[in-house]
Protein backbone atom coordinates (compact mmCIF):
# COMPACT_ATOMS: atom_id res chain seq x y z
CA UNK A 1 0.00 0.00 0.00
CA UNK A 2 0.92 3.65 -0.69
CA UNK A 3 0.47 5.35 2.18
CA UNK A 4 0.69 6.29 5.74
CA UNK A 5 0.19 4.41 8.61
CA UNK A 6 -0.45 6.34 12.39
CA UNK A 7 3.16 8.32 13.89
CA UNK A 8 4.31 8.54 10.51
CA UNK A 9 6.56 11.45 9.21
CA UNK A 10 4.48 12.92 6.64
CA UNK A 11 4.25 15.99 3.94
CA UNK A 12 0.17 16.84 3.73
CA UNK A 13 -0.94 19.33 0.63
CA UNK A 14 -3.50 22.23 1.08
CA UNK A 15 -4.72 24.77 -1.68
CA UNK A 16 -5.15 28.26 -0.02
CA UNK A 17 -6.95 30.04 -2.22
CA UNK A 18 -8.32 29.02 -5.58
CA UNK A 19 -7.41 30.83 -8.88
CA UNK A 20 -10.44 33.00 -8.31
CA UNK A 21 -9.91 34.04 -4.83
CA UNK A 22 -6.35 35.33 -5.33
CA UNK A 23 -5.12 39.07 -4.20
CA UNK A 24 -6.21 41.74 -7.24
CA UNK A 25 -2.31 42.86 -7.34
CA UNK A 26 -1.13 39.35 -8.52
CA UNK A 27 0.67 38.99 -12.04
CA UNK A 28 -1.60 37.59 -14.40
CA UNK A 29 -0.28 33.87 -14.68
CA UNK A 30 0.13 33.76 -10.74
CA UNK A 31 -4.02 34.43 -11.05
CA UNK A 32 -4.09 30.86 -13.42
CA UNK A 33 -2.89 29.01 -10.28
CA UNK A 34 -3.92 28.31 -6.61
CA UNK A 35 -1.91 29.22 -3.46
CA UNK A 36 -0.44 26.00 -2.50
CA UNK A 37 0.99 24.86 1.11
CA UNK A 38 2.70 22.29 1.74
CA UNK A 39 3.43 21.40 5.43
CA UNK A 40 4.93 17.89 7.43
CA UNK A 41 4.06 15.83 10.25
CA UNK A 42 3.17 12.70 12.15
CA UNK A 43 0.10 11.31 10.86
CA UNK A 44 -2.70 11.29 13.33
CA UNK A 45 -4.62 7.96 11.20
CA UNK A 46 -3.51 6.10 8.83
CA UNK A 47 -4.32 7.04 5.26
CA UNK A 48 -3.30 6.61 1.39
CA UNK A 49 -1.56 8.72 -0.94
CA UNK A 50 -4.18 11.70 -1.93
CA UNK A 51 -6.49 10.99 1.14
CA UNK A 52 -7.20 13.76 3.57
CA UNK A 53 -5.12 12.80 6.25
CA UNK A 54 -4.79 14.83 10.02
CA UNK A 55 -1.05 15.86 11.02
CA UNK A 56 0.36 16.73 14.46
CA UNK A 57 3.57 19.13 13.24
CA UNK A 58 6.99 19.16 15.42
CA UNK A 59 5.38 22.76 17.25
CA UNK A 60 2.36 20.54 18.18
CA UNK A 61 0.10 22.25 15.69
CA UNK A 62 -2.55 20.08 13.85
CA UNK A 63 -3.44 20.35 10.56
CA UNK A 64 -4.92 18.53 7.46
CA UNK A 65 -4.67 18.15 3.95
CA UNK A 66 -4.30 15.90 1.54
CA UNK A 67 -1.05 13.01 1.78
CA UNK A 68 1.71 13.45 -0.48
CA UNK A 69 4.82 11.59 0.66
CA UNK A 70 5.81 9.55 3.86
CA UNK A 71 9.26 10.43 5.07
CA UNK A 72 9.70 12.67 2.16
CA UNK A 73 13.32 13.12 1.43
CA UNK A 74 15.19 16.02 0.88
CA UNK A 75 15.54 16.59 -2.67
CA UNK A 76 18.40 19.33 -3.57
CA UNK A 77 21.94 18.49 -4.15
CA UNK A 78 24.87 19.93 -5.59
CA UNK A 79 23.07 19.48 -9.02
CA UNK A 80 24.59 18.49 -12.03
CA UNK A 81 28.12 19.53 -12.75
CA UNK A 82 28.77 22.79 -14.44
CA UNK A 83 32.47 22.81 -16.24
CA UNK A 84 32.55 26.20 -16.67
CA UNK A 85 33.13 26.82 -13.12
CA UNK A 86 36.79 24.47 -13.96
CA UNK A 87 37.41 27.26 -16.79
CA UNK A 88 36.94 30.42 -14.18
CA UNK A 89 39.49 28.29 -11.85
CA UNK A 90 42.07 27.81 -14.39
CA UNK A 91 41.78 31.52 -16.18
CA UNK A 92 41.99 32.99 -12.48
CA UNK A 93 45.35 30.96 -11.37
CA UNK A 94 46.44 31.66 -14.76
CA UNK A 95 46.31 35.40 -14.73
CA UNK A 96 47.49 35.65 -10.89
CA UNK A 97 50.27 33.39 -10.71
CA UNK A 98 51.04 33.14 -14.66
CA UNK A 99 53.19 30.96 -16.86
CA UNK A 100 53.47 27.74 -16.67
CA UNK A 101 51.10 26.06 -13.82
CA UNK A 102 53.20 23.70 -11.00
CA UNK A 103 56.72 25.20 -11.03
CA UNK B 1 -13.76 30.26 18.80
CA UNK B 2 -15.25 30.73 15.57
CA UNK B 3 -13.03 33.19 13.71
CA UNK B 4 -13.77 33.83 9.85
CA UNK B 5 -10.67 32.59 8.45
CA UNK B 6 -11.54 34.07 4.90
CA UNK B 7 -8.64 36.32 3.56
CA UNK B 8 -10.45 39.10 4.02
CA UNK B 9 -11.85 38.73 7.02
CA UNK B 10 -8.07 37.80 8.01
CA UNK B 11 -6.45 40.81 6.55
CA UNK B 12 -8.90 43.35 7.75
CA UNK B 13 -7.76 41.80 11.39
CA UNK B 14 -4.21 42.67 10.32
CA UNK B 15 -3.38 45.72 12.91
CA UNK B 16 -4.68 43.59 15.80
CA UNK B 17 -3.23 40.53 14.84
CA UNK B 18 0.35 42.25 14.58
CA UNK B 19 -0.11 44.44 17.47
CA UNK B 20 -0.50 41.30 20.02
CA UNK B 21 2.18 39.53 17.80
CA UNK B 22 5.15 42.05 17.92
CA UNK B 23 3.92 44.13 21.28
CA UNK B 24 5.08 47.73 20.00
CA UNK B 25 2.26 50.09 19.90
CA UNK B 26 3.99 52.20 17.27
CA UNK B 27 0.82 54.99 17.17
CA UNK B 28 3.20 56.59 19.86
CA UNK B 29 6.04 57.41 17.43
CA UNK B 30 3.65 58.40 14.54
CA UNK B 31 2.57 62.15 14.35
CA UNK B 32 -0.27 61.53 12.10
CA UNK B 33 1.65 62.49 8.64
CA UNK B 34 4.39 61.67 6.80
CA UNK B 35 7.32 61.76 9.84
CA UNK B 36 7.77 59.31 12.60
CA UNK B 37 10.19 59.73 15.43
CA UNK B 38 12.55 56.80 14.19
CA UNK B 39 14.54 57.49 16.82
CA UNK B 40 12.81 57.30 19.61
CA UNK B 41 11.73 54.28 18.05
CA UNK B 42 14.91 53.26 17.81
CA UNK B 43 15.92 53.97 21.85
CA UNK B 44 12.36 53.19 23.27
CA UNK B 45 11.56 49.90 21.43
CA UNK B 46 14.77 48.55 20.74
CA UNK B 47 18.25 47.61 22.92
CA UNK B 48 21.06 49.07 23.92
CA UNK B 49 24.88 48.63 22.05
CA UNK B 50 25.94 47.35 25.30
CA UNK B 51 22.59 45.23 26.32
CA UNK B 52 22.81 43.60 22.57
CA UNK B 53 26.39 42.79 22.87
CA UNK B 54 25.17 40.97 26.06
CA UNK B 55 22.37 39.36 24.56
CA UNK B 56 24.58 38.20 21.42
CA UNK B 57 27.48 36.50 23.48
CA UNK B 58 25.63 35.00 25.69
CA UNK B 59 24.36 32.69 22.74
CA UNK B 60 27.89 32.86 20.71
CA UNK B 61 26.38 35.50 17.97
CA UNK B 62 28.86 37.86 16.82
CA UNK B 63 32.57 38.58 17.12
CA UNK B 64 33.47 37.10 13.95
CA UNK B 65 36.72 37.52 12.19
CA UNK B 66 38.14 40.17 9.45
CA UNK B 67 40.08 38.37 6.90
CA UNK B 68 42.36 39.92 4.39
CA UNK B 69 41.85 38.66 0.58
CA UNK B 70 45.29 39.05 -0.54
CA UNK B 71 45.09 37.41 -3.56
CA UNK B 72 41.94 38.62 -4.69
CA UNK B 73 43.57 42.02 -3.82
CA UNK B 74 46.55 41.45 -6.17
CA UNK B 75 44.66 39.97 -8.19
CA UNK B 76 42.32 43.80 -8.80
CA UNK B 77 45.96 45.33 -8.84
CA UNK B 78 46.58 43.49 -11.76
CA UNK B 79 43.35 45.06 -13.51
CA UNK B 80 43.55 48.44 -12.22
CA UNK B 81 45.74 51.68 -13.09
CA UNK B 82 49.07 52.19 -11.73
CA UNK B 83 48.96 52.71 -7.95
CA UNK B 84 45.29 51.58 -8.02
CA UNK B 85 43.83 48.83 -5.95
CA UNK B 86 42.55 48.65 -2.20
CA UNK B 87 43.34 46.54 -0.38
CA UNK B 88 40.05 44.02 0.43
CA UNK B 89 39.23 42.68 4.08
CA UNK B 90 36.02 40.55 4.55
CA UNK B 91 34.09 40.20 7.97
CA UNK B 92 33.25 36.10 7.83
CA UNK B 93 30.09 36.40 9.26
CA UNK B 94 29.39 32.61 7.59
CA UNK B 95 31.04 31.69 11.28
CA UNK B 96 27.92 33.06 13.02
CA UNK B 97 25.42 29.64 14.51
CA UNK B 98 23.55 29.56 11.85
CA UNK B 99 26.09 30.63 9.13
CA UNK B 100 24.84 34.10 8.53
CA UNK B 101 24.69 37.53 9.62
CA UNK B 102 21.28 37.11 10.09
CA UNK B 103 22.11 35.21 13.60
CA UNK B 104 22.36 38.68 15.66
CA UNK B 105 18.88 39.87 13.73
CA UNK B 106 17.55 36.73 15.22
CA UNK B 107 19.09 36.38 18.48
CA UNK B 108 17.74 39.88 19.31
CA UNK B 109 14.03 38.68 18.48
CA UNK B 110 14.03 35.51 20.01
CA UNK B 111 15.58 36.95 23.50
CA UNK B 112 12.74 39.98 23.52
CA UNK B 113 10.05 37.03 22.58
CA UNK B 114 11.13 34.82 25.51
CA UNK B 115 11.62 38.02 28.19
CA UNK B 116 7.86 39.16 27.03
CA UNK B 117 6.58 35.05 27.62
CA UNK B 118 5.94 34.11 24.43
CA UNK B 119 5.89 30.27 23.55
CA UNK B 120 7.39 29.83 19.97
CA UNK B 121 8.34 32.51 17.45
CA UNK B 122 7.10 32.75 13.43
CA UNK B 123 9.38 34.64 10.96
CA UNK B 124 8.22 34.72 7.52
CA UNK B 125 11.26 34.10 5.54
CA UNK B 126 12.83 31.91 2.53
CA UNK B 127 16.27 33.23 3.03
CA UNK B 128 19.44 32.55 5.83
CA UNK B 129 16.97 34.31 8.61
CA UNK B 130 14.74 30.85 8.54
CA UNK B 131 17.57 29.33 10.08
CA UNK B 132 19.20 31.98 12.29
CA UNK B 133 15.35 32.17 13.79
CA UNK B 134 15.50 28.36 14.23
CA UNK B 135 18.73 28.21 15.71
CA UNK B 136 18.59 30.68 18.35
CA UNK B 137 14.82 29.06 19.26
CA UNK B 138 16.90 26.05 19.70
CA UNK B 139 19.31 27.55 21.96
CA UNK B 140 17.34 29.84 23.73
CA UNK B 141 14.03 26.79 24.01
CA UNK B 142 11.51 28.50 22.27
CA UNK B 143 9.15 26.91 19.45
CA UNK B 144 9.42 27.99 15.82
CA UNK B 145 7.53 28.08 13.16
CA UNK B 146 9.15 29.23 9.21
CA UNK B 147 7.24 30.15 6.59
CA UNK B 148 8.65 30.23 3.13
CA UNK B 149 7.92 31.03 -0.47
CA UNK B 150 8.99 27.98 -1.79
CA UNK B 151 7.71 26.06 -4.91
CA UNK B 152 5.88 27.43 -8.56
CA UNK B 153 2.76 25.73 -9.77
CA UNK B 154 4.62 22.53 -10.54
CA UNK B 155 5.64 22.15 -7.14
CA UNK B 156 9.32 22.98 -8.55
CA UNK B 157 11.85 24.84 -5.74
CA UNK B 158 14.96 26.69 -5.60
CA UNK B 159 17.40 24.43 -4.71
CA UNK B 160 18.97 27.45 -2.09
CA UNK B 161 15.58 27.65 -0.46
CA UNK B 162 15.08 24.22 -0.42
CA UNK B 163 18.63 23.82 1.37
CA UNK B 164 16.91 26.21 3.50
CA UNK B 165 13.96 24.08 4.61
CA UNK B 166 16.50 21.36 5.45
CA UNK B 167 18.68 23.90 7.66
CA UNK B 168 15.30 25.07 9.61
CA UNK B 169 14.13 21.61 10.01
CA UNK B 170 17.14 20.14 11.10
CA UNK B 171 17.80 23.04 13.87
CA UNK B 172 13.67 21.81 14.82
CA UNK B 173 11.66 24.12 13.55
CA UNK B 174 8.02 23.49 11.67
CA UNK B 175 8.65 24.52 7.70
CA UNK B 176 5.10 25.69 6.27
CA UNK B 177 5.75 26.21 2.82
CA UNK B 178 3.95 27.86 0.24
CA UNK B 179 3.48 28.61 -3.49
CA UNK B 180 4.58 31.82 -5.20
CA UNK B 181 2.53 35.04 -4.47
CA UNK B 182 2.02 37.93 -1.67
CA UNK B 183 -0.64 36.25 -0.56
CA UNK B 184 1.92 34.08 1.99
CA UNK B 185 1.18 37.20 4.56
CA UNK B 186 -2.00 36.15 4.49
CA UNK B 187 -1.13 32.37 6.12
CA UNK B 188 1.67 33.98 8.49
CA UNK B 189 -1.27 36.00 10.41
CA UNK B 190 -3.43 32.81 10.41
CA UNK B 191 -0.55 31.41 12.07
CA UNK B 192 0.03 34.26 14.30
CA UNK B 193 -3.55 34.12 15.42
CA UNK B 194 -3.93 30.66 15.94
CA UNK B 195 -0.52 30.28 17.79
CA UNK B 196 -0.19 33.58 19.76
CA UNK B 197 3.61 33.28 19.14
CA UNK B 198 5.66 36.59 18.28
CA UNK B 199 6.45 37.70 14.94
CA UNK B 200 10.20 37.64 15.32
CA UNK B 201 9.93 40.06 12.10
CA UNK B 202 12.79 41.01 10.52
CA UNK B 203 11.75 44.75 10.74
CA UNK B 204 11.26 45.30 14.20
CA UNK B 205 13.77 48.10 15.80
CA UNK B 206 15.42 45.15 18.28
CA UNK B 207 15.77 42.87 14.93
CA UNK B 208 17.73 46.08 13.41
CA UNK B 209 19.39 46.81 15.95
CA UNK B 210 21.09 43.13 16.32
CA UNK B 211 22.62 44.41 12.88
CA UNK B 212 24.01 47.50 14.55
CA UNK B 213 27.08 45.03 16.61
CA UNK B 214 28.19 44.23 13.10
CA UNK B 215 29.40 47.40 12.12
CA UNK B 216 30.28 48.40 15.40
CA UNK B 217 32.21 45.40 15.75
CA UNK B 218 33.84 45.87 12.10
CA UNK B 219 35.12 49.72 13.59
CA UNK B 220 36.66 48.30 16.48
CA UNK B 221 38.57 45.45 14.60
CA UNK B 222 40.02 47.72 12.08
CA UNK B 223 41.53 49.85 14.61
CA UNK B 224 42.72 47.34 16.41
CA UNK B 225 44.72 45.66 13.52
CA UNK B 226 44.88 48.57 11.36
CA UNK B 227 45.03 51.37 13.63
CA UNK B 228 42.20 53.27 11.14
CA UNK B 229 38.73 52.82 10.07
CA UNK B 230 38.21 51.21 6.40
CA UNK B 231 37.70 53.71 3.44
CA UNK B 232 34.37 51.93 2.45
CA UNK B 233 32.24 49.40 3.49
CA UNK B 234 29.87 47.07 1.23
CA UNK B 235 27.00 45.96 2.26
CA UNK B 236 24.66 43.54 0.52
CA UNK B 237 21.54 44.87 0.01
CA UNK B 238 17.99 43.34 0.19
CA UNK B 239 15.23 44.73 2.71
CA UNK B 240 17.52 46.94 3.93
CA UNK B 241 18.76 45.76 7.10
CA UNK B 242 22.06 44.76 6.59
CA UNK B 243 22.80 48.12 5.27
CA UNK B 244 21.03 49.96 8.21
CA UNK B 245 22.21 48.08 10.88
CA UNK B 246 25.60 48.08 9.85
CA UNK B 247 25.66 52.13 9.35
CA UNK B 248 23.98 52.65 12.45
CA UNK B 249 26.73 50.76 14.24
CA UNK B 250 29.35 52.03 12.39
CA UNK B 251 28.29 55.74 13.28
CA UNK B 252 28.01 54.38 17.03
CA UNK B 253 31.39 53.31 17.34
CA UNK B 254 32.40 56.76 15.75
CA UNK B 255 33.15 56.05 11.95
CA UNK B 256 31.08 58.34 10.40
CA UNK B 257 33.64 59.24 7.39
CA UNK B 258 33.15 55.79 6.59
CA UNK B 259 31.64 55.17 2.94
CA UNK B 260 28.52 52.85 3.26
CA UNK B 261 27.73 51.44 -0.55
CA UNK B 262 25.36 49.19 -0.73
CA UNK B 263 25.23 46.47 -3.43
CA UNK B 264 22.46 44.26 -5.08
CA UNK B 265 22.65 41.53 -8.11
CA UNK B 266 20.80 43.52 -11.22
CA UNK B 267 17.48 41.41 -11.54
CA UNK B 268 15.31 43.77 -12.88
CA UNK B 269 12.77 43.22 -15.40
CA UNK B 270 11.63 39.75 -13.04
CA UNK B 271 8.43 40.15 -11.43
CA UNK B 272 8.83 38.91 -8.27
CA UNK B 273 5.53 37.33 -7.73
CA UNK B 274 5.29 35.58 -10.99
CA UNK B 275 4.75 32.51 -10.98
CA UNK B 276 6.65 31.78 -14.18
CA UNK B 277 9.68 34.16 -13.07
CA UNK B 278 10.01 32.45 -9.85
CA UNK B 279 12.39 29.85 -11.48
CA UNK B 280 14.04 31.95 -13.56
CA UNK B 281 16.15 33.66 -11.23
CA UNK B 282 19.36 31.98 -9.74
CA UNK B 283 19.37 34.60 -6.50
CA UNK B 284 17.06 34.29 -4.01
CA UNK B 285 17.85 37.49 -2.19
CA UNK B 286 20.53 40.19 -2.28
CA UNK B 287 18.98 41.24 -5.52
CA UNK B 288 16.84 44.26 -6.99
CA UNK B 289 13.70 42.32 -6.63
CA UNK B 290 14.02 43.78 -3.06
CA UNK B 291 16.16 46.16 -3.18
CA UNK B 292 14.54 48.91 -4.83
CA UNK B 293 10.87 48.44 -3.30
CA UNK B 294 12.34 48.30 0.38
CA UNK B 295 14.82 51.32 -0.34
CA UNK B 296 11.68 53.54 -2.02
CA UNK B 297 8.95 51.88 0.34
CA UNK B 298 10.66 50.36 3.62
CA UNK B 299 7.39 50.16 4.96
CA UNK B 300 5.93 47.69 2.63
CA UNK B 301 6.87 45.50 5.40
CA UNK B 302 5.52 42.88 7.95
CA UNK B 303 5.40 45.43 10.64
CA UNK B 304 3.72 49.38 10.53
CA UNK B 305 7.18 51.00 10.66
CA UNK B 306 9.42 49.50 9.05
CA UNK B 307 13.08 49.85 10.99
CA UNK B 308 15.09 49.23 7.94
CA UNK B 309 15.60 52.47 6.23
CA UNK B 310 18.37 51.80 3.62
CA UNK B 311 18.30 55.52 1.98
CA UNK B 312 18.96 57.01 5.13
CA UNK B 313 22.28 55.74 5.51
CA UNK B 314 23.44 54.66 2.12
CA UNK B 315 26.38 56.52 0.69
CA UNK B 316 26.07 55.22 -2.69
CA UNK B 317 24.29 52.40 -4.64
CA UNK B 318 25.77 49.73 -7.15
CA UNK B 319 24.44 46.55 -8.95
CA UNK B 320 26.46 43.89 -10.51
CA UNK B 321 25.28 40.75 -12.91
CA UNK B 322 24.73 36.88 -11.80
CA UNK B 323 27.25 35.88 -13.76
CA UNK B 324 29.72 38.51 -12.31
CA UNK B 325 28.74 37.08 -8.36
CA UNK B 326 29.25 33.15 -9.38
CA UNK B 327 32.65 33.83 -10.62
CA UNK B 328 33.59 35.79 -7.68
CA UNK B 329 32.50 33.00 -5.50
CA UNK B 330 34.22 30.45 -7.67
CA UNK B 331 37.22 33.31 -7.23
CA UNK B 332 37.34 33.25 -3.25
CA UNK B 333 37.32 29.69 -2.83
CA UNK B 334 40.08 28.89 -5.58
CA UNK B 335 42.34 31.74 -4.80
CA UNK B 336 41.62 32.72 -1.23
CA UNK B 337 40.61 29.03 -0.05
CA UNK B 338 37.27 29.74 1.45
CA UNK B 339 33.91 27.99 0.17
CA UNK B 340 31.26 30.63 1.00
CA UNK B 341 27.38 30.88 -0.66
CA UNK B 342 26.97 33.03 -3.48
CA UNK B 343 23.89 35.50 -2.39
CA UNK B 344 26.49 36.60 0.31
CA UNK B 345 29.32 37.02 -2.03
CA UNK B 346 27.26 39.96 -3.96
CA UNK B 347 29.00 42.67 -2.09
CA UNK B 348 32.73 41.03 -2.75
CA UNK B 349 32.18 41.32 -6.33
CA UNK B 350 31.13 44.87 -5.79
CA UNK B 351 34.16 45.40 -4.23
CA UNK B 352 36.64 43.73 -6.36
CA UNK B 353 35.01 46.00 -8.55
CA UNK B 354 35.04 49.14 -6.64
CA UNK B 355 38.84 48.19 -5.01
CA UNK B 356 39.93 49.27 -8.53
CA UNK B 357 38.89 52.93 -8.14
CA UNK B 358 40.92 53.31 -5.06
CA UNK B 359 44.51 54.03 -3.95
CA UNK B 360 46.26 51.11 -3.33
CA UNK B 361 46.72 52.31 0.35
CA UNK B 362 42.75 52.39 1.02
CA UNK B 363 41.18 49.81 2.65
CA UNK B 364 37.46 48.51 1.44
CA UNK B 365 35.61 45.97 3.78
CA UNK B 366 33.02 43.15 2.48
CA UNK B 367 31.10 43.22 5.84
CA UNK B 368 29.31 39.61 5.22
CA UNK B 369 29.67 36.08 3.95
CA UNK B 370 27.35 33.14 4.46
CA UNK B 371 27.88 29.50 4.41
CA UNK B 372 27.53 27.20 1.40
CA UNK B 373 26.82 23.69 0.59
CA UNK B 374 23.66 21.12 -1.46
CA UNK B 375 21.69 24.09 -3.16
CA UNK B 376 23.75 26.94 -2.16
CA UNK B 377 26.52 26.84 -4.42
CA UNK B 378 27.54 27.71 -7.75
CA UNK B 379 26.78 24.60 -9.29
CA UNK B 380 23.34 24.03 -8.25
CA UNK B 381 22.26 27.36 -8.84
CA UNK B 382 23.67 27.70 -12.14
CA UNK B 383 23.16 23.72 -13.07
CA UNK B 384 19.53 24.32 -12.11
CA UNK B 385 19.03 27.77 -14.14
CA UNK B 386 20.69 25.69 -16.92
CA UNK B 387 17.45 23.38 -16.19
CA UNK B 388 14.99 26.14 -16.33
CA UNK B 389 15.98 27.30 -20.35
CA UNK B 390 18.41 29.66 -18.92
CA UNK B 391 21.42 29.77 -21.12
CA UNK B 392 24.52 30.40 -19.05
CA UNK B 393 27.67 31.17 -21.15
CA UNK B 394 30.79 32.90 -20.81
CA UNK B 395 30.65 36.56 -22.38
CA UNK B 396 30.57 40.13 -21.54
CA UNK B 397 28.08 40.33 -18.31
CA UNK B 398 26.72 43.49 -19.30
CA UNK B 399 25.12 41.84 -21.85
CA UNK B 400 22.93 39.48 -19.14
CA UNK B 401 19.32 39.75 -19.15
CA UNK B 402 18.09 38.47 -16.22
CA UNK B 403 15.73 35.12 -17.24
CA UNK B 404 17.22 34.99 -20.29
CA UNK B 405 20.74 34.48 -19.60
CA UNK B 406 23.57 33.94 -17.29
CA UNK B 407 26.79 35.64 -18.74
CA UNK B 408 30.18 34.53 -16.86
CA UNK B 409 32.65 37.22 -17.63
CA UNK B 410 35.26 35.87 -20.28
CA UNK B 411 37.81 38.11 -17.97
CA UNK B 412 37.40 39.29 -14.73
CA UNK B 413 38.32 42.71 -16.30
CA UNK B 414 34.69 42.82 -17.19
CA UNK B 415 32.95 42.56 -13.65
CA UNK B 416 31.82 46.07 -12.62
CA UNK B 417 29.65 47.98 -9.74
CA UNK B 418 27.41 49.69 -11.74
CA UNK B 419 26.28 52.64 -9.92
CA UNK B 420 22.11 53.22 -9.31
CA UNK B 421 21.29 56.90 -8.99
CA UNK B 422 19.99 57.09 -5.52
CA UNK B 423 18.58 60.52 -6.56
CA UNK B 424 16.23 58.28 -8.66
CA UNK B 425 15.29 56.11 -5.37
CA UNK B 426 15.14 59.24 -3.36
CA UNK B 427 12.31 60.61 -5.59
CA UNK B 428 10.43 57.58 -5.84
CA UNK B 429 10.65 57.18 -1.73
CA UNK B 430 9.40 61.11 -1.36
CA UNK B 431 6.77 60.11 -3.85
CA UNK B 432 5.37 56.90 -2.10
CA UNK B 433 5.17 59.09 1.08
CA UNK B 434 3.13 61.32 -0.74
CA UNK B 435 0.54 57.83 -1.97
CA UNK B 436 0.65 55.95 0.71
CA UNK B 437 -0.21 58.45 3.42
CA UNK B 438 -2.63 59.86 1.06
CA UNK B 439 -1.67 63.17 1.96
CA UNK B 440 -2.19 66.57 -0.13
CA UNK B 441 0.13 69.28 2.44
CA UNK B 442 2.81 68.92 4.62
CA UNK B 443 4.63 70.51 7.27
CA UNK B 444 7.93 71.61 8.34
CA UNK B 445 8.34 68.32 10.61
CA UNK B 446 7.46 66.30 7.17
CA UNK B 447 10.16 67.61 5.75
CA UNK B 448 12.36 67.61 7.97
CA UNK B 449 12.05 64.12 8.83
CA UNK B 450 12.14 63.24 4.38
CA UNK B 451 15.39 65.52 4.38
CA UNK B 452 16.88 62.89 7.01
CA UNK B 453 15.33 60.13 5.67
CA UNK B 454 16.42 59.92 2.16
CA UNK B 455 19.67 61.22 3.37
CA UNK B 456 19.32 64.74 0.97
CA UNK B 457 18.57 68.21 1.68
CA UNK B 458 15.90 70.24 2.35
CA UNK B 459 16.02 72.08 -1.18
CA UNK B 460 15.43 68.43 -3.01
CA UNK B 461 12.54 67.35 -0.62
CA UNK B 462 11.24 70.69 -1.23
CA UNK B 463 11.23 70.74 -4.73
CA UNK B 464 10.13 67.14 -5.76
CA UNK B 465 7.45 67.97 -3.36
CA UNK B 466 6.57 70.90 -4.95
CA UNK B 467 6.53 68.55 -8.13
CA UNK B 468 4.36 66.29 -7.24
CA UNK B 469 1.82 69.17 -6.61
CA UNK B 470 1.73 69.10 -2.66
CA UNK B 471 1.16 72.57 -0.57
CA UNK B 472 3.78 73.08 2.09
CA UNK B 473 2.99 74.50 5.18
Amino acid sequence: MNGANKGDWVQIHQIILKPEERAPQVPEDTKEVPLELWVKGFALHNADIGETVEIETVTGRKASGKLLAVNPRYIHSFGEFVPELLKIDAQLKEILYGGDKNE
Amino acid sequence: MNRDLSYSAVMSRKNEIMKKAIGIDYSVFESGSIAFDYERMMREAGYSLEEIQDIQSSVSVGNTPIIELRNLTALARKLAPKGKGARIFIKDEASNPSGSFKARRAANAVYHAKKHGYKGVIAATSGNYGAAVASQAAMQGLKCIIVQECYDSRMVGQPEILEKLRACEALGAEVVQLSVGPELFYTFLCLLEETGYFNASLYTPFGIAGVETLGYELAMQFREKIGRDPDKVVVTHAGGGNVTGTARGLIKAGAENVEVVGASVDLSGLHMASDKAFNKKSFTTGHTGFGLPFATWPDRADVPRNAARPLRYLDRYVLVRQGEVFYITEALAVLEGLERGPAGNTSLTAAFSLAQEMDEDQIIVVQETEYTGAGKHPMPQLSFAKQNGIDVRFGNPSEEVPGTNIILPEHPSQIKARDYDLKKAKLSYIKNCVNNNKVTEVNKADIDFLVKDAKTDEKFVTEALTELGIKLI
